[in-house]
């Protein structure tokens, strides 16, 4: 089954070309990706409409009003299957059905995003923006890594499996390998095809990129490109009718509920700190009294008139004082952090009044680092 | 020009021929595997609501009984056998693999009030309200001859409990005071008394089987050694004890089923507080036996349900009702961990399943790879709001539904009206007292 965004709305044709489905809701859409562990679709449209489809059961499931105009830049993280959105103010967008504002927006380029990329462990991605930058960002902390020139701007990106990058700039398509730990000096190949480069992906298991152009479509061989281990149960380019089928079943039965869909896809493993705390103050409005509270230490009587009153007030003490070292060291280290942040702020107001200013102070460069 | 790339060899992937198995290269590369908290989640979700769809504890009913049961006794070394007696002085054994009555005995005239099998499971004994305690044997006797006990023993007093001891040939008796008998007299060898009316129920410790308590009608228990001449030390709680029951994994942990609609599970060596209240029940708590794991016991109530309880917490994991299903008045658990039966007013005994969604029989090696997987899933996300909601979720007759409703009410006015008397007076004067120490009256050694 695919689907095929045509010029009003989206078809859904059989793996033999017959039309399924033809969605109406779906209206001028430009770009699809699928989330292959949701069963949804998610499609960019001309209006700034991002709309989910669940496949499976064929029904929508969000429709988000990005507000961003003409979405025609479009890629999804695989790792957490957020949808990244390239707009021509050169910022990219992160986006989940379950919210109708953007999860991340962050400003990529100086020019419009030509095109975005994000590698298949969810570390990195890659942009290429109208100012004829391709620039590289960690998407986990969203801080850019590297940013490099090419004379012609890149119009399409794709990420092989093991770290291959493919751009597209007019008619050459360039493949470089490992753009992301040490600047790139040159491409590791590149080939000129007929017709201006329309599209470019890398095929899953194997060596090869497939580029769409003016001309038609050409397959080119990329060694080292593809993960050459496929896991049989996952995806597995050898299986038979029936090892499709049990496997159809299984993915449906685990298929994920979207609104699980954040940022972080462990984050329903990890502790609910927030409702243990709320949960925890009820529980004491309710009782009365604290039912986790630590009772007061209680020394034990020695026998044989070995326990004085001295020792045991002295037993008491120590016990109190290794309670109190704890609460000491937060409130010196706190302390101390204010203090230094005090004097920084002290020395930047001094250090500003010392200069002598002028009428052209503010046409100096601010040092930005 | 040689260009190396990826080409693999379809024989290598694809199987020969259908009757080979397929091949299955596996890479376990996380990357290649994304949302691994999520597919476990809507996994242990899915493992969650079938096992709710697939609960269905009920077995089978044995009938037969012409009154109420009210007392039962496992076989000490078959699993099939099971022995009760009603109300009318009948003791009938039944197999349980064809849910048969195979043997009935009119034992007493009157309530059949206790009855045990001795360890060695050749002879079982009785004690009724005809004051006499009956040794009879396990086989049956031969065809036209008439059902004989081996030993009567005629005592002064109605007895009401009885309990053999696991490894020699005594047992004890509860009636007015506690009596330890020896098999081949006929009067008690030692006989401890404190003073009480009456005792209800009598057990040995399964693992310290020199130690023996029993619940009396002044709202307490008692501990005895037979070892010695007087009984160890009572507690006193604030309501009278129906029976109780010893954890057969912990020596000196056991379980009394009370009137206050309470179970409570004591550590014998100190008893000032219990180790664990269980409420769960709606109404007096008329019996309670362990599992053979000592994990979970069961217990019978006069609401006409059985709880099942995890050792250690407060609320129970399970409870079984039927409609037909009247006061429950004795329940055991089998002992190869996997049934819970049940004796009711009724004249009814119900066999259960202690795990209500388990697949009984032999499973394959995949069917059992499968059962543990969900297991461990549903313990991992058991926390998880959406996953608690199901797994909690049990049919209620109205009865109990509403009485528990009722009883959260008047649990929290009491509450409430503690913490204002504690608020608006002196600081110290009105003590903050855990669930766990307000039921315990005195310890008395």
């Amino acid at each position: 089954m695919y689907a095929v965004a045509q010029k009003k709305w989206l078809y859904i044709y059989d793996s033999s070309g017959i039309e399924l489905h033809c969605i109406r809701k779906f209206n001028d859409v430009l770009r699809m990706q699928f989330l292959p562990y949701h069963f949804l679709l998610a499609t960019a449209s001309a209006t700034g409409f991002l709309q989910y489809l669940d496949v499976s059961v064929g029904k929508e499931v969000a429709a988000v009003c990005t507000k961003a105009g003409r979405l025609d830049v479009m890629c999804q993280n695989p790792q957490n299957a957020v949808v990244h959105l390239g707009h021509s103010n050169g910022t990219v967008t992160l986006w989940s059905p379950n919210q109708k504002e953007a999860l991340v927006k962050m400003l990529c380029h100086q020019g419009g995003v030509r095109s975005v990329a994000v590698d298949k462990t969810g570390t990195y991605m890659v942009t290429s923006g109208m100012d004829k930058k391709l620039k590289v960002f960690d998407i986990r902390t969203f801080k850019p890594l590297q940013s490099y020139f090419l004379p012609a701007g890149a119009a399409s990106l794709s990420l092989s499996q093991r770290g291959l990058l493919s751009a597209a700039t007019g008619d050459i398509v360039q493949v470089y390998r490992d753009v992301w730990n040490t600047p790139v000096k040159k491409p590791y190949m590149a080939h000129k095809v007929h017709g201006a480069v329309w599209g470019l992906h890398f095929c899953p298991f194997e060596d090869v990129l497939g580029v769409g152009h003016g001309e038609g479509f050409t397959s080119m061989l990329v060694p080292g490109a593809g993960e050459p281990n496929f896991d049989g149960l996952d995806s597995n380019p050898y299986r038979s009718a029936k090892q499709r089928q049990e496997w159809e079943v299984k993915a449906l039965l685990e298929k994920i509920n979207p609104e699980l869909i954040t940022l972080d896809p462990g984050k329903l493993g990890q502790v609910d700190f927030a409702t243990f705390e709320q949960k925890h103050q009820d529980k004491v409005k309710a009782l009365g009294y604290d039912p986790l509270a630590k009772d007061k230490f209680k020394p034990r009587m020695r026998k044989k008139g070995r326990s004085s009153t001295g020792g045991v007030e002295r037993r008491k003490n120590q016990v109190a004082h290794e309670d109190q070292r704890g609460v000491i060291i937060a409130t010196l280290a706190e302390k101390a952090k204010t203090e230094k942040e005090r004097e920084t702020k002290n020395k930047k107001t001094v250090e500003s009044s010392a200069v002598q200013r002028s009428a052209l102070d503010r046409f100096r460069k601010v040092n930005t680092k | 020009m040689k260009v190396k790339v990826l080409s693999r060899n379809p024989d290598d992937y694809v199987r020969e021929t259908k009757y080979d198995l397929q091949r299955v290269p596996r890479n376990y590369d996380p990357t290649l595997h994304p949302f691994e908290v999520p597919r476990e989640y809507t996994r242990a979700m899915n493992a969650t609501k079938l096992e709710r769809v697939l609960a269905k504890p009920f077995l089978a009913s044995l009938d037969g009984h012409r009154d109420a049961v009210n007392c039962m006794a496992k076989h000490s070394t078959s699993l099939s056998t099971l022995l009760s007696g009603s109300c009318d002085g009948e003791v009938k054994l039944w197999n349980l693999t064809t849910h048969k009555c195979v043997r009935t005995i009119q034992a007493h005239e009157g309530f059949v009030r206790g009855m045990v099998v001795r360890f060695c499971g050749t002879s079982f004994f009785s004690v009724g309200d005809d004051k006499t305690i009956k040794q009879w044997s396990m086989e049956a006797p031969g065809y036209g001859v008439e059902e004989e006990p081996i030993n009567t023993i005629l005592g002064k007093t109605v007895f009401t409990g009885l309990d053999h001891h696991r490894k020699d040939g005594t047992f004890a008796t509860c009636g007015q005071h506690v009596d330890i008998w020896d098999e081949q007299r006929s009067t008690p060898i030692r006989s401890f008394s404190w003073g009480v009316e009456s005792f209800s129920s009598v057990r040995f410790n399964p693992v310290e089987t020199e130690i023996l308590a029993s619940c009396a009608s002044d709202r307490s228990i008692v501990l005895y050694d037979m070892r010695e001449s007087t009984p160890l030390k009572k507690v006193i709680m604030t309501m009278r004890s129906n029976t109780l029951s010893w954890n057969p994994m912990e020596a000196f942990y056991f379980t009394c089923a009370n009137e206050d609609y309470n179970l409570y599970t004591y550590d014998m060596r100190y008893l000032e507080k219990p180790v664990t209240v269980h409420m769960d029940h709606v109404s007096a708590v008329l019996d309670v036996d362990y599992a053979p794991t000592g994990r979970e016991f069961v217990s019978a109530s006069f609401d006409k349900s059985i709880r099942i309880f995890p050792r250690n917490t407060r609320h129970s994991r399970e409870v079984y009702h039927t409609k037909r299903m009247q006061h429950v008045v004795c329940v055991k658990w089998s002992a190869d961990n996997k049934y819970v039966l049940s004796g009711s007013d009724e004249m009814n005994i119900r066999l259960w399943k202690a795990n209500a969604a388990e697949k009984l029989g032999v499973l394959s090696h995949r069917e059992r790879l499968a059962a543990n997987y969900n297991q461990k899933l549903k313990e991992k996300f058991q926390h998880h709001p959406k996953v608690k909601r199901i797994a909690r979720h049990r049919h209620l007759p109205k009865h109990i539904y509403t009485e528990s409703k009722e009883h959260t009410v008047m649990r929290e006015a009491r509450r409430r009206k503690e913490r204002n008397v504690r608020k608006h007076s002196k600081p110290g004067a009105v003590p903050v007292l855990s669930e766990r120490e307000k039921h315990v009256v005195a310890v008395v050694k």
